[in-house]
């Protein structure tokens, strides 16, 4: 990491975090709309906007729905594009995520993660960003406002890939990194825009028999999100799939040469294994919580514990190999969820993994702990008592039961 | 406001067709005459969004196509928000250098539900912003992609499939929503309603609505011989007669200032030329029940109407009230 360039330190929540990325980020379109606990971003921006401090187009919607709607045509247009939102925001966007992965819309989300009504909570779990996993999106969850910054400028580089064309959602969780102040180093802007330069558009075959950059572009007439029957649409979705696949190692080469840049980095870019080599109990997490759970494998490994923590950061397309192989080795593991999947067996997280794991040879022992729910605290003495429970089982070799919740009054 | 330009039958004739042919509409569509003849109006560089609904699954079944201009489909509701969206791209990215037309016109197309119902919100809200694009609802009075349902612009007394006309009810018991006047309400630098039988009036207004700087609205009839029970050989008349009998009057409202076309204003001087409602009514099945005893008053319940609304236009209009 020699040509670590040179940063300054600011002080700066999650969502300032965010709008700082995207202000160096040179986004021609944001198209937002507010909601907690997101709308710091749409709120630093505006001040960019107003302050002349940015060239791009502020279009404050209506709904998130059109919000969504205007980052995907925008980025059809050629346009770079951003939004924000959270909970009933995203839940309101759903039908459009689905349609800017279908349309192959690199368009860039941050989601401060919220629960989801009823009843009403502002307050931070993943149930919302978990409830859109199979839209078709990048999904990245971060740790810290650091991670925050670093990761919104990556998900540029990563969406807009000629061989990924995917939109890619940076999920964080609410108050918890959106509102709390932390030292972030940041780039040069000049750095950014290097690391970013210009959008690229993959060339594709207009209908006039002519090769031209796949956008909407009045010198070459396209037709895009036409409508496709039995005979088409499956050969599409499974372009969305190859697409998906494309993006792994796209997100560990943007994130390593990120890295370079900036001395920055998370695992590979797709997991994050802590003190994992030798550890015997082992527990899984996304975003913040993993912040706490290292401090408590510390202290277990100065007990003489053998723990370690798995955090997957790029859920969406979710890591196969890399969590096979974090994790092969361990004896007993936790997977924590901060959602539920209502009448299924665990959390979304722990289906994840669980299945994964299923074709090892030799696989650990896997249980569940569905915990900090509308934003219910999780203290590490919480997280101290998963691993014992780890502990527990393999001494006494029996699971009691596979799904567990944390923190709550039963 | 006065568009410059002067154009010849002739020259429309010679216009290449930005609408293709090809495409997989129904016999007797009027919508698909009004949407080539609105590609008739562009002035240049154009992009067309449509809202999901007929003229967006007759146009683009992959991999053929009928559009001869960048064209966008996203979903149903949120036409006016691609608009916004393509129209804010385009402007940022000129400024940047990052698009080499000093000017492209953006075209939203939506039918009636895309419009009067389901599509109202972000239109309001793109109105509201004030993007610079024509937004274009062709009305075919009902949801006629998924099989005539009911919509806000239906009006009173047609049988749809989810306002059947049965033994008790006859058809739908609501009026047709004032959906130009909503959009008037918003202030918004031009608002017009045409008819594709007045296809000169239909091109001009297009060509006002995409040289005015601001959101335009334009509110097309379209007869739908599928929906409406009707002769597909009748669908021009229909949208005549739909003006003849002030059903339907062609107006302008620029910059708050209503005016009449020239059609309605016809009959605004004379009086003596505005049909009776029954003529319009009498060639659709929709309305086939009115004309049994147990229904006919509700023909002069929508007569009432139809004068009332027209008296309202006149007033608004500037038009003395009394002589008609």
């Amino acid at each position: 990491m020699k040509n670590v360039i040179k940063q300054k330190v600011v002080a700066l929540n999650g969502n300032e975090a965010v709008a700082y990325a995207v202000k160096q980020s040179d986004v021609d379109v944001v198209a937002a709309y507010p909601i907690t606990p997101q709308t710091i971003i749409v709120e630093r921006f505006s001040e960019y906007v107003a302050n002349g401090e940015v060239e791009t187009a502020f279009v404050c919607t209506e709904s998130e729905h059109s919000a969504m709607t205007a980052c995907l045509t925008a980025a059809l247009t050629g346009a770079r594009t951003f939004t924000a939102t959270a909970s009933a925001g995203l839940a309101l966007m759903h039908e459009m995520l689905f349609v800017t992965a279908g349309c192959r819309a690199p368009v860039v989300m941050a989601v401060a993660n919220r629960a989801l009504s009823a009843p009403l909570n502002i307050h931070g779990d993943q149930s919302d960003a978990m409830a859109q996993r199979d839209s078709g999106w990048i999904q990245l969850y971060v740790e810290n406002a650091q991670e925050v910054y670093d990761t919104v400028i990556q998900a540029f580089k990563i969406a807009e890939n000629p061989n990924v064309l995917l939109p890619a959602m940076v999920c964080f969780d609410g108050f918890i990194v959106s509102h709390s102040l932390e030292n972030v180093n940041v780039l040069p802007d000049d750095a950014v825009k290097a690391f970013l330069g210009m959008r690229q558009f993959p060339t594709v075959l207009t209908h006039d028999g002519v090769k031209a950059p796949f956008r909407l572009d009045p010198e070459h007439p396209m037709t895009l999100g036409p409508a496709a029957f039995p005979n088409y649409y499956f050969e599409i979705k499974r372009q969305q799939v190859e697409a998906l696949k494309n993006a792994l190692s796209v997100i560990r080469q943007v994130h390593d040469e990120y890295a370079e840049l900036s001395g920055r980095s998370y695992g590979n870019g797709l997991i994050e294994a802590y003190r994992l080599e030798d550890a015997e109990v082992a527990t899984v997490c996304l975003g913040s919580t993993a912040g706490t759970t290292k401090i408590v494998v510390d202290e277990l490994r100065e007990e003489g514990v053998k723990a370690g923590l798995l955090r997957i950061r790029t859920f969406r397309p979710l890591p196969v190999d890399d969590i096979r192989r974090a994790l092969q080795d361990v004896k007993a593991v936790a997977v924590l969820d901060k959602c539920i999947s209502f009448g299924g067996f665990g959390g979304p997280v722990f289906h994840e993994v669980r299945h994964v794991l299923y074709d090892l040879d030799k696989r650990p022992v896997l249980v569940n702990y569905i915990y900090g729910l509308g934003g219910r605290d999780v203290p590490p003495w919480q997280i101290r008592q998963v691993y014992e429970d780890l502990k527990g089982i393999l001494k006494e070799e029996k699971v009691k039961e596979p799904v567990n919740y944390l923190g709550l009054r039963e | 406001m006065q568009s410059e330009w002067k154009f010849t039958s002739k020259d429309i004739a010679e216009k290449p067709d930005l609408f293709m042919s090809g495409h997989r509409a129904c016999a007797g569509c009027g919508a698909t005459t009004v949407l080539r003849l609105l590609m008739k109006a562009t002035r240049g560089p154009t992009i067309v969004t449509t809202a999901t609904g007929c003229m967006q699954i007759v146009s683009s079944m992959y991999p053929y196509t009928s559009w001869a201009v960048p064209w966008v489909h996203t979903a149903f509701e949120n036409v006016a928000a691609n608009a916004a969206g393509i129209e804010a791209a385009i402007k940022i990215m000129k400024k940047k250098g990052r698009v080499k037309h000093s000017h492209v016109d953006v075209i939203a197309i939506a039918g009636d539900g895309g419009t009067y119902d389901i599509g109202l919100q972000a239109l309001s809200g793109a109105m509201e912003r004030g993007h610079d694009f024509l937004f274009v609802l062709y009305d075919n009075e009902a949801y006629m992609n998924t099989g005539i349902q009911r919509s806000g612009g239906t009006p009173l007394g047609a049988a749809t499939t989810t306002s059947p006309a049965g033994t008790v009810v006859p058809g739908k018991l609501e009026t047709k929503k004032p959906i130009t006047e909503i959009m008037a309400a918003h202030e918004i630098p031009y608002v017009a309603t045409a008819s594709p039988y007045y296809w000169r009036d239909l091109i001009i207004k297009t060509r006002r609505g995409l040289e005015v700087e601001g959101p335009a609205f334009l509110h097309v009839f379209a007869p739908c011989p599928r929906g409406w029970r009707t002769d597909t050989a009748k669908s021009m008349e229909l949208a005549k007669l739909a003006v003849e009998t002030c059903v339907f009057p062609l107006w302008e409202c620029i910059n708050g200032e209503y005016q009449l076309s020239a059609p309605s204003k016809a009959i605004a001087l004379s009086p003596e030329k505005k049909k009776p409602v029954r003529e319009y009514l009498q060639l659709q099945g929709r309305f086939r029940h009115l004309f049994t005893p147990k229904f006919e008053k509700l023909i002069d319940e929508i007569q009432k109407i139809t004068d009332q609304r027209w008296q309202r236009l006149l007033k608004k209009c500037g038009v003395s009230a009394s002589k008609t």
